[in-house]
């Protein structure tokens, strides 16, 4: 089963990769097969485990103010800033659609 | 023509009240220099983590409890991906799949046909609360083709409250929301006060015949107001049952509401159908919650949340307050909802009834007849009121001894509004308002008046 270009398209939009070339589309692919694996596992009745973590405590953090004013550190990532703002475009840039 | 049934549901999010953000520990604060309230996990620098709030929490669960929803003990964060330049991470923190409380609901009352006097109560169902961050704020440099972005607001702890399309007109909008907010303001879970951002509201509207399917529904954003929310519904399904009359299609869209132009218009940015490829925030375990029954033994306190314990310490809810109002002071039902209503208004109420011996069902109405009035026409809160509680319980005092008439007390209180440090009875002297008692005085003007008239 092949990856449409619509698939593709649609995958590029969502996570900014680039699949580049036939190779990378190939490769995408034999990645899809790989984890078609785990459909050959029976899991009814199984409740599914989305997280490691699962058993582990999730800590509670008391409500004080202890992070923050560090404007300066901030916005030394930023290449372009105006008065203490990042600086972003207008809006979204859209992705082109893909030719093929 | 067939008549339409509109369909309104509401996608409410309300800031919680809290020192520090959801998952981090910077300060939440409305107006503060930008980017001064931005720790490093919210500007999402590689190697920070999530680390959940406990007020957090605790302002979900009474929320919850306040809307009767079932509480989850286990509720799970995922992650909600979209770009936007106000979302640094390319996700939100959200619970999609188990949110903290589902399957609630929400009793408002209406007026019918704008009299005070006949009250219905409605019903609306909450089909659920989850805890979300909020993202930053984008402020559009149209000029200089740009945005720029403060990012004070990111993280933020959000309470998403969905209420189930059980509204049909803007008034019920309006409504509902305007008792969601005063239940809010009363837990303390969210300030909620919408012009600062702290309450804002998604409405999701679409028409259709009876007997037939629901219509497409769309959603409608930027409504700044309750007043407008009300309006913005309303215009909403207007222009869907003309545009279907008209032989057109609704379109499932995102919608503006112009506030200035008093009707909706699609929102440009919005990308077809997002796809926002939910998945299980793989840094945060399970939310675990205990009740009296399931509390473990040997527990730290802090590290754990107790749904009974917080549901013994919530506060008298605005319906339980107006009840008490109606029984304890015999007021009518519609006096209790103007009363709580307006802030302070019910307590001023009560302060006065304690300091004067006018009955309670007399001195509502100066509350709301005269001090109400005033206050609405110098556009002033009940706090910063020139007449306090004490000088009108003295001015009713005087009413209530037969000391001045009823007219006379009106216009000691129009004094008492100029806030010139003047008590009632120093007015009522000055403007010699007092009632003549004496039987003798009385005579002697009488026949004075009588003696004029036979002299002409």
């Amino acid at each position: 089963q092949k990856v449409s270009v619509e698939v593709l398209d649609h995958l590029e939009h969502l996570a900014l990769v680039d699949f580049r070339d036939s190779e990378g589309v190939e490769r995408l692919q034999k990645a899809i097969e790989f984890a078609d694996q785990l459909h050959e596992v029976n899991t009814d009745g199984v409740e599914p485990m989305d997280s490691v973590l699962e058993d582990r405590c999730l800590y509670l953090r008391e409500d004080d103010v202890t992070e923050g004013n560090c404007t300066k550190e901030l916005l030394e990532n930023a290449r372009e800033k105006v008065e203490e703002y990042f600086v972003a475009p207008p809006g979204n840039i859209p992705l082109p659609k893909l030719e093929e | 023509l067939a008549p339409w049934i509109p369909v309104v549901g509401l996608e409410i999010h309300a800031q919680i009240s809290s020192n520090s953000k959801l998952f981090s520990g910077s300060q939440v604060q409305f107006a503060a220099p930008p980017n001064s309230l931005v720790s490093f996990f919210d500007a999402s620098l590689p190697g920070t983590l999530p680390v959940l709030n406990r007020r957090c929490v605790e302002a979900a669960v009474m929320t919850g409890l306040a809307l009767n929803c079932s509480i989850n003990k286990k509720s799970l964060f995922d992650r909600k991906h979209y770009f936007y330049a106000d979302l640094p991470a390319g996700y939100q923190i959200t619970q999609q799949r188990v949110p903290i409380a589902v399957n609630g609901s929400l009793s408002y009352s209406l007026c019918i046909d704008n009299k005070m006097s006949q009250m219905v109560t409605k019903t609306v169902r909450i089909k659920q609360i989850q805890l979300e961050q909020d993202s930053g704020k984008s402020l559009h440099d149209d000029t200089r083709c740009q945005t720029l972005v403060d990012l004070n607001r990111a993280g933020v702890g959000l309470m998403e409250v969905v209420m189930e399309p059980d509204m049909c007109c803007g008034e019920e909008a309006a409504a509902a929301v305007r008792e969601l907010q005063l239940i809010l303001q009363t837990l303390g879970s969210s300030q909620a006060v919408m012009a600062e951002g702290q309450l804002r509201v998604d409405a999701n509207v679409s028409v259709h015949h009876p007997g037939e399917p629901y219509g497409v529904r769309t959603e409608v954003k930027n409504i700044n107001s309750i007043r407008f929310l009300a309006k913005a519904v309303d215009y909403e399904i207007q222009r869907q049952i003309e545009e279907l009359e008209n032989g057109g299609t609704i379109l499932n869209e995102t919608r503006a509401f112009d506030s200035r132009l008093g009707c909706t218009v699609p929102m440009r940015d919005k990308e077809g159908k997002q796809d926002y490829r939910f998945m299980p925030e793989p840094n945060l375990p399970p939310l675990i919650l205990y009740d009296a029954k399931s509390l473990p033994a040997n527990i730290n306190h802090q590290q754990v949340i107790n749904i009974d314990w917080i549901h013994e310490r919530l506060p008298d809810l605005p319906s339980v307050k107006r009840e008490k109002l109606v029984e304890q002071y015999g007021i009518l039902p519609e006096h209790s909802f103007t009363l709580l209503n307006e802030d302070g208004l019910a307590e001023f109420f009560e302060s006065v009834v304690k300091q004067t011996q006018m009955k309670p069902k007399k001195v509502i109405g100066w509350i709301l007849n005269d001090l109400l009035s005033y206050l609405k026409q110098h556009s002033l809160t009940v706090k910063e009121s020139p007449v306090t509680s004490f000088l009108l319980a003295d001015l009713l005092n005087l009413l209530e001894k037969k000391e001045i008439s009823s007219t006379a007390a009106k216009r000691v209180f129009a004094e008492l509004w100029k806030g010139e440090g003047k008590t009632p009875l120093e007015i009522v002297k000055e403007q010699k308002l007092e009632l003549l008692q004496d039987q003798k005085e009385l005579e002697q003007i009488c026949q004075a008046v009588i003696d004029g008239q036979e002299n002409e």
